[in-house]
């Protein structure tokens, strides 16, 4: 199944480009003015988006520098180990949601500390490909077409990761 | 809304530094999160601009079109407000096809493709729609086959099988984006209902 997978994956760019172009050509489009007008429109919208990032990028750093984060992970941590959740894993279900390399961090942390191979290097890898980094995709979306009100999107996300969080502990308990 | 969350972050986590006496290591820390900012961006770009010329040439070509028309019996249901054959939807297939793949890099540019199409739909620029809502309620719990990153990093820690998390990852996003999906509608409703 996963080499099914990761041959379509490697397969799909180069087929797509063919059919795309291919396909362009048929129908007499100027292949190339088209892809560089549409390749410069890049420029306005990693301009668009740069201040949200930096501004997210530079609050999560705050929150993890300070040590507030790991407070909240242990005070949490408190909490769910009764419940059957490895609190290990816990600093993980944190930074998910904020930080896409802060999760990645913490993931190779614990590879290094309990293994790749255990429960809990398992759970946190289901974590880490489960989900997005939420608070990063809503500024970056909504930052570039202008949206400060974000109605319930995030409260959607958040809720979204602490089910992909469950969902990873009890499937990874299951199956492993 | 964001105004007050970034706020909070800010200074909760200032007034814990000073509680907790790492003052010390917020400066370096914030000056490295802003160039981190800046390579992020620069590595995006290239990327970026690869997947938007390809993008152009579909929509000059009318295959993004075609691509919408096949594909919408499946999206449209999801999306109600976006109008029969709107770009948008193409936006969005292309996004969510990407996500599928673990490309991350082309999912992107596709997604912010979508939010701008999205935008000419939102009677209320400043605030989000329901179809945007709907779109990142997808986007943040992301539907992924092959968590590509998660993979490589497994590999490289020496795990005995790498590629072992690929049927829990399935399971564990299905839930997120069904949970994702129904809290979306929930919330539209009762918020439109105050």
């Amino acid at each position: 199944m996963s080499l099914v997978i990761s041959g379509i994956a490697q397969w799909f760019v180069p087929v797509l480009i063919l059919l795309v172009l291919g396909f362009a050509q048929w129908r007499r489009v100027k292949v190339f003015e088209a892809f560089t007008e549409g390749a410069k429109e890049s420029l306005s919208v990693a301009s668009a988006i740069f201040p949200f990032l930096l501004a997210m990028l530079v609050a999560i750093a705050v929150l993890r520098a300070s040590g507030l984060l790991a407070l909240v992970a242990g005070l949490c941590g408190t909490i769910l180990t009764p419940l059957g959740i490895p609190a290990e894993v816990l600093p993980m279900a944190l930074m998910r949601p904020i930080s896409g390399s802060g999760s990645l961090g913490v993931l190779t942390d614990l590879f290094k500390q309990y293994g790749p191979d255990s429960l809990i290097g398992r759970i946190a890898s289901t974590m880490q490909g489960s989900t997005e980094t939420t608070i990063y995709v809503l500024a970056v979306y909504f930052g570039s077409v202008g949206i400060s009100n974000y109605r319930h999107a995030l409260v959607v996300g958040l809720v979204a990761d602490l089910a992909a969080f469950l969902a990873a502990v009890w499937v990874c308990k299951l199956i492993f | 809304m964001v105004n007050t969350l970034w706020l909070a972050m800010i200074l909760g986590g200032i007034a814990y530094a000073v509680y907790a006496g790492t003052l010390a290591e917020l400066t370096p820390a914030i000056f490295a999160a802003a160039e981190t900012a800046v390579q992020l961006i620069i590595g995006m770009l290239g990327v970026m601009a690869f997947w938007l010329g390809m993008a152009k040439v579909m929509e000059r070509s009318g295959l993004m079109q075609l691509f919408v028309r096949i594909l919408q019996p499946i999206i449209r249901p999801i999306f109600p407000s976006i109008p029969r054959g709107h770009p948008a939807l193409g936006s969005i297939l292309l996004n969510l096809t990407a996500n599928l793949l673990g490309l991350g890099n082309a999912a992107t540019p596709l997604g912010l493709a979508a939010m701008k199409q999205l935008q000419t739909l939102n009677p209320r620029p400043r605030e989000a729609s329901d179809a945007m809502c709907t779109f990142l309620a997808l986007n943040t719990s992301c539907i992924t086959l092959i968590p590509s990153t998660v993979i490589a990093v497994r590999a490289a820690s020496g795990a005995a099988r790498p590629t072992d998390i690929i049927g829990t990852t399935i399971i564990s996003t299905l839930v997120a984006t069904s949970v994702a999906l129904l809290m979306d509608r929930l919330l539209r409703q009762v918020r439109r209902g105050r």
